[in-house]
């Protein structure tokens, strides 16, 4: 059972990649949701162009969105300068800088199926909930978000899958610290690339593996046990 | 009830008006196509005439000359749909009282216990919407807009969906509706045999004009 043992960098970098993926769609999932609403029942000018825009990072290079993000939330970028000076926040080359590139990686997959969800949705019973006296803030948080929990479940499972594989945009936005953003497969990465690192690299492979089929399996049970609750 | 609205809507061009009996039913008769739904989603609010006025009793809901139009939640006005349109993650009783909470205590004027025993939906209120029948839905979706205590009650094809069997045993109930509890229902319908066991005050339409009954 030596294979399993996990070293200390190992553990840290498992840690790691699940407190980051946590944190990212735990806060992009609230922008999801509002942002698939925006898309799915809004009609105002320049949506097609949030549209696309939200799709960005789903068809542009990672290290590019990585390299964006570096400008943009560097300690001398727009925004960067913003949150150092106001709130002593830094992203860059901190884990708090790896939630942010997940987040953004994976806001597109989150989105999509959220939207997709909620398109399938009856209009007629919001129209009918409106004439029973609910104004759209109820009928949203009454009808529209129950009846798209499915696509929210399924979309949150996607999005926390994309951020466990999230590379290029972290390796490029907050570099490789062990033990800081060094996330699974960075260290998997690292271990490639170091003599007698096989063993360890074969170990992280199995321990995604493990965390991918385990949250798939999770969101399933989930989403099935709420479309029965659905379906009465 | 006064409706008087124009709108253009692809070939169509509405030029409704007519007066709706105080109590009782009035029917809105004519072929699929002549306007009717499009007429009563302007009375509940969820589509805006190009120009008009709408009010029930005395209440204006809707006045492109003053400015006004009141959202649907805002109205007061029940609807049932052709369809139902039940809240699917709901039991029944959490259907019908969805809107009925929405109303301030005191004008709430329609029981509870009254709309389910007239209904006779006593047995169906843990089901879901899922495992009904289609009366027993078209049942559970007029009491729902019945518990609104709502100052008039739309109803848009709502036997369509059913059979004929089914058919004869709602007529009954939308025809005590309007006479227990004193609700000016306007009745939607391309079934004449239908509007005359319900009403005589029938509102003619054709292609989005009225050829009788109007004002």
């Amino acid at each position: 059972m030596d294979f399993f043992t996990l070293t200390t960098a190992e553990l840290e970098a498992i840690k790691l990649s699940l407190r980051v993926s946590t944190w990212a769609v735990a806060l992009s999932l609230p922008c999801g949701i509002a942002v698939a609403w925006l898309l799915s029942r809004a009609r105002f000018p320049g949506r097609r162009i949030l549209d696309g825009f939200i799709h960005l990072p789903l068809v542009l290079p990672p290290v590019v969105i990585g390299y964006i993000l570096l400008i943009a939330f560097g300690r001398n970028g727009i925004f960067g300068a913003f949150l150092f000076q106001y709130f002593g926040v830094t992203l860059a080359f901190k884990w708090t800088g790896a939630v942010l590139a997940a987040a953004v990686m994976s806001f597109p997959l989150m989105v999509r199926a959220i939207r997709l969800s909620m398109d399938s949705v009856d209009q007629g019973v919001e129209a009918a909930a409106r004439t029973l006296g609910a104004g759209p803030l109820r009928v949203f948080f009454t009808i529209t978000l129950p009846l798209t929990m499915p696509g929210i479940i399924s979309g949150a499972m996607m999005a926390f899958a994309r951020c466990l594989g999230e590379f290029g945009a972290t390796i490029m936005f907050v570099s490789n610290i062990p033990g800081q953003t060094q996330t699974l497969p960075l260290a998997l990465y690292t271990l490639t690339q170091v003599p007698d690192g096989e063993q360890g690299a074969m170990r992280l492979c199995v321990f995604a593996i493990i965390i991918a089929m385990s949250a798939l399996v999770c969101s399933e049970l989930l989403a099935k046990r709420y479309s029965n609750l659905l379906k009465g | 009830m006064q409706v008087s609205v124009k709108r253009r809507q692809g070939n169509l061009e509405l030029d409704v008006s007519f007066t709706g009996a105080p109590s009782g039913i009035t029917a809105l008769f004519g072929n699929s196509g002549a306007g009717k739904t499009s007429v009563i989603n302007m009375v509940a609010g969820l589509s805006r005439p190009d120009q008009g006025h709408i009010s029930i009793g005395g209440r204006c809901l809707f006045d492109s000359g003053r400015g006004i139009n009141l959202p649907p939640d805002k109205r007061r006005v029940g609807y049932v749909f052709q369809e139902g349109r039940l809240f699917p993650h709901l039991s029944v009783q959490s259907n019908l009282t969805y809107g009925m909470y929405l109303v301030p205590e005191a004008e709430r004027k329609i029981a509870f216990d009254d709309v389910v025993g007239l209904l006779g939906i006593e047995l169906l209120l843990e089901r879901r919407p899922r495992l009904l029948s289609g009366g027993e839905k078209q049942r559970v979706a007029i009491g729902r807009a019945l518990l609104t205590s709502p100052r008039a009650l739309l109803m848009d094809e709502p036997l369509a969906s059913l059979d004929e069997a089914r058919k004869s045993e709602l007529l009954p109930f939308i025809a005590r509706i309007s006479r227990e509890f004193c609700i000016p229902i306007l009745y939607v319908s391309h079934a004449m045999d239908e509007i005359r066991k319900l009403t005589d005050h029938v509102v003619y339409l054709h292609a989005g004009r009225v050829v009788e009954g109007g004002d």
